[in-house]
């Protein structure tokens, strides 16, 4: 437990003063997402850990940004609780700076919400090496732009996150996971008709021709669902196992020396839930795994990145290519002009000397 | 009509119908204030445009003339964010108020934003499914206006607040630029602008098409009315609850002033004798909703409930809650005027500053009864005043700023869902420091660089700070000597 945020002012003044720009990092278990970045400078939170606030039936756990998750998920589970947007870890100091930073989050997202729906607030350190707080640690509050929420997912580019407040919630008292034979576009269809009934889902995957669907809940609603639903019933260490792969995609389809060759590349297609099923001419659509009830789709495809951003965004979504390391250009999708000047804005704003990582995000940002 | 009026109305009727263009003053009337309508403002004209076209032709046109513009949706909001300004006009989007598609499968609506709220719950109510924000205003304020607020509503700590509900919003930049925040999907590439827009109070963009979520209808719900003989054991008992695992539809409290005004008014039964009453909703499949009452109602007895009552039938359920939703009126009911605050703190606080506001009915010698969504800690004090006595309203002014600073100096916020606006500005100040301050009005510059959309609302200046800690310093020299007591 070590509060280090003098020494991060210090750095920040320092960076933003000799205009050499700082790349922020926790644990370093996600340095191959977003563009990859050129600074030599790296600022690491890691240091910087300790929870300063955890009152379960406040439903709010407030801690400094280096805190592992692992930290954060033993904390909540001794009071039955949980991080319901189940962030992937991929490491073992994975950190909740992070976590909010990147913006990734797990199985339950279209059902119980991501990242950006349980930040409450956060203190972070802006380019001129000012400590700013935005938000707090109640559930409803609108005084102010939600800064807060505008740091999920921006890569570190607009501050250093130092301390962040999460709703939290408790662990269901009962689970289950039914598994049914079905292709691509009758899972796809189907998961998403139950999903407008009052159903305790909480997690779907399409993978191999077999759809398999969480329930999560209260005891009796569970097992009514489980007699709804029919299908076969996942024996609770396997179901555990698979979403626990997938939470941190380590699922066997995320296997990448199966997966880059032939040099093909992962990529994440953010989708309408019921967008049809990939069209097989696309080169990947036989390697695909589909969560979110179909809103996530991962796909192993050697095709021209113009190809599969086209079809993403033909169906109403987006792509980005998920790994820096065997990217072509940018990893994300490029934003129209109008979206691109309020980010070059903001970022002048927030880090007007260019002292946080320049480039992860968008070039120029 | 003055020049500048002339030159710009003349303009406006180049781009717009002309019964979609108020000018003379007794049809700008109506417009003057919001739901707070303590401030009230003239604006040069009022335009309702019909389609994203004229919203633009509008925009852009003000942008030319350096013309500030105040958006405005139903105009039910109780901040003054809708507030006109003297120099500008306001938009409102009332006319476009369309439901262009509900799809059952995907659980999604596409709207205008001048669709009331109530009715995304009414059309999608044929396929089981419904819009879960639900302001106590829902059977009138619209979805462009509850994107500007993030409003809530009592069920916001199951189902979330506006920005949990919305997955698309499409609007126009001050200069005429449309641009759509977030996608179809359930991300966007690049920084969360939709996250910042949602809550922005139309300081922004002007809101043109809302996707939103629905969910479905849950086929049983059941409430329990709880009785307390004391307040910090019923405050307790919202904690406990919590502790407990479960996470109610709805959790409300309410004080014996507000019972009191309540049960007068719609007769649903309630315990007059109780120092608080709580209501705790559960809702899901029947086998759900009888476990979970169960443990609720455990829970309540062992954290002191006096009396225990569960709603038997839909008809009682909705008797029950009845008071509670009707208890803006029913204050309006035994007081000339009432003034609605808004704060919000953790939970564990609550029963502090129920006996802290206890304290300051005493000082400004008005009363305050409560209400409010105890399960996420947001408080509706409301002062009872009457506004024809100038003396009385500037004391219902003070009051409220100071619930406000007690909800800071406990770890909450001055507004957990009306909006800053115009009404809270100034306790800005207490909430956020400067670098804060500059930061907003950076973020403001980043949609709005000519600063012409709803200006001088939410983000208090330096200047401004620096009158309302003067004032500060001054009241706590001199603690309301001036005040009757009574």
């Amino acid at each position: 437990m070590a509060d280090l945020t003098n020494e991060f002012v210090a750095k920040i003044r320092e960076a933003a003063a000799n205009k050499s720009p700082l790349i922020i990092e926790g644990s370093g278990s996600k340095r191959w997402y977003g563009n990859a970045v050129e600074s030599q400078q790296t600022l690491s939170t890691t240091g910087h850990t300790g929870i300063l606030d955890y009152d379960p039936a406040e439903l709010v756990l407030t801690a400094r940004a280096g805190t592992t998750i692992a930290d954060l998920e033993k904390a909540l589970a001794e009071r039955g609780q949980m991080l319901p947007f189940e962030p992937p870890r991929y490491a073992i100091g994975s950190t909740l700076g992070g976590v909010i930073a990147a913006g990734l989050s797990g199985p339950a997202r279209p059902y119980a919400g991501g990242v950006r729906d349980f930040v409450l607030g956060l203190h972070m350190i802006d380019g001129k090496g000012d400590v700013l707080k935005f938000g707090g640690q109640v559930m409803k509050n609108v005084a102010g732009y939600d800064v807060s929420r505008l740091m999920v997912g921006s890569l570190g580019v607009l501050g250093l996150i130092t301390q962040v407040s999460l709703k939290v919630l408790p662990i269901p008292p009962a689970q289950s996971t039914l598994c049914f034979e079905l292709s691509e576009a009758a899972a796809i269809h189907q998961v998403n008709a139950w999903s407008a009934k009052p159903l305790p889902i909480t997690g779907s995957v399409w993978s191999q021709g077999i759809l398999s669907v969480r329930l999560a809940g209260a005891r009796a609603a569970v097992a009514s669902a489980e007699d709804q639903l029919g299908g076969t019933k996942l024996p609770p260490e396997m179901a555990a196992k698979l979403w626990g792969d997938l939470q941190d995609q380590t699922h066997p389809f995320f296997d990448k020396a199966q997966g880059t060759a032939g040099g093909r590349q992962l990529w994440r297609l953010s989708l309408p839930a019921i967008a049809p099923a990939i069209d097989a001419n696309v080169p990947g659509a036989d390697m695909q795994l589909i969560e979110w009830g179909g809103a996530q789709r991962w796909l192993w495809s050697d095709a021209a990145p113009e190809t599969i951003r086209k079809l993403a965004r033909s169906m109403g979504g987006h792509a980005v290519q998920f790994n820096n390391q065997h990217a072509v250009g940018d990893v994300f999708d490029a934003l129209p002009p109008g979206l691109l000047a309020i980010h070059q804005r903001l970022k002048n704003t927030f880090d007007p000397h260019g002292a946080f990582n320049p480039g992860r995000l968008y070039q120029g940002l | 009509m003055r020049a500048k009026q002339q030159r710009l109305v003349e303009a406006l009727s180049s781009v717009l119908p002309s019964t979609n263009l108020l000018w003379q003053k007794e049809d700008t009337a109506p417009y003057e204030c919001d739901g707070l309508a303590a401030y009230r403002t003239l604006p040069l004209a009022v335009a309702l445009p019909e389609n994203e076209a004229q919203v633009q032709a509008v925009l852009k046109l003000c942008n030319e003339f350096g013309v500030p513009v105040v958006p405005r949706g139903a105009g039910t909001g109780l901040s003054g964010g809708a507030m006109p300004i003297q120099e500008g006009i306001v938009l409102s989007t009332a006319k476009m108020n369309q439901i262009l598609d509900i799809d059952p499968l995907s659980r999604r609506a596409t709207l205008q934003p001048g669709v009331r709220n109530l009715a995304i719950s009414d059309a999608a109510a044929p396929y089981g499914l419904y819009y879960a924000p639900d302001p106590s205003s829902q059977i009138a304020c619209s979805i462009g206006g509850n994107v500007a607020e993030n409003s809530g509503g009592v069920h916001c700590l199951k189902y979330g607040l506006t920005v949990n509900n919305v997955i698309q919003v499409r609007a126009v930049l001050m200069d005429g630029e449309v641009v759509e925040f977030g996608t179809e999907a359930l991300d966007a590439p690049g920084l969360d602008l939709l996250a910042v827009m949602i809550g922005s109070e139309g300081m922004l963009a002007v809101v043109t098409e809302v996707l939103v979520r629905l969910v479905p209808k849950p086929p049983v719900a059941r409430v329990i009315m709880a009785s307390f003989d004391d307040m910090t054991k019923a405050g307790n008992a919202v904690a406990d609850v919590i502790a407990a695992g479960l996470i109610p539809a709805g959790l409300e409290m309410m004080d014996k002033a507000a019972t009191r005004a309540v049960e007068e008014f719609v007769h649903a039964g309630y315990d007059l004798d109780a120092e608080a009453i709580l209501l705790c909703e559960s809702d899901g499949t029947e086998e759900e909703v009888t476990e979970e009452i169960e443990r609720m109602s455990a829970v309540l007895r062992q954290s002191g409930a006096i009396r225990i009552q569960v709603s038997q039938s839909e008809a009682e359920r909705m008797v029950f809650w009845s008071g509670r939703k009707n208890a803006f009126p029913a204050a309006g009911r035994i007081s000339p005027d009432y003034y609605c605050m808004d704060g919000t703190i953790p939970k564990k606080a609550i029963a502090t500053l129920l006996s802290q506001i206890k304290e300051m009915e005493d000082r400004y010698g008005l009363r305050c009864m409560n209400v409010f969504h105890a399960g996420d800690g947001n408080m509706h004090p409301l002062i009872l005043f009457d506004g024809s006595d100038e003396d009385q309203w500037h004391r219902a002014e003070d009051f409220g700023n100071e619930i406000l600073e007690a909800c800071v100096a406990l770890g909450g916020t001055v507004t957990g869902e009306h909006g800053v606006g115009i009404e809270k500005i100034n306790t800005m100040c207490v909430q956020f420091e400067e670098k804060e301050r500059d930061a907003f009005f950076g973020v403001k510059a980043a949609f709005d660089p000519a600063k012409l959309l709803n200006p001088d609302k939410v983000i208090p200046t330096l200047h401004r700070c620096a009158e309302y800690g003067r004032m500060h310093v001054h009241r706590g020299q001199l603690p309301h000597a001036d005040l009757p007591r009574f």
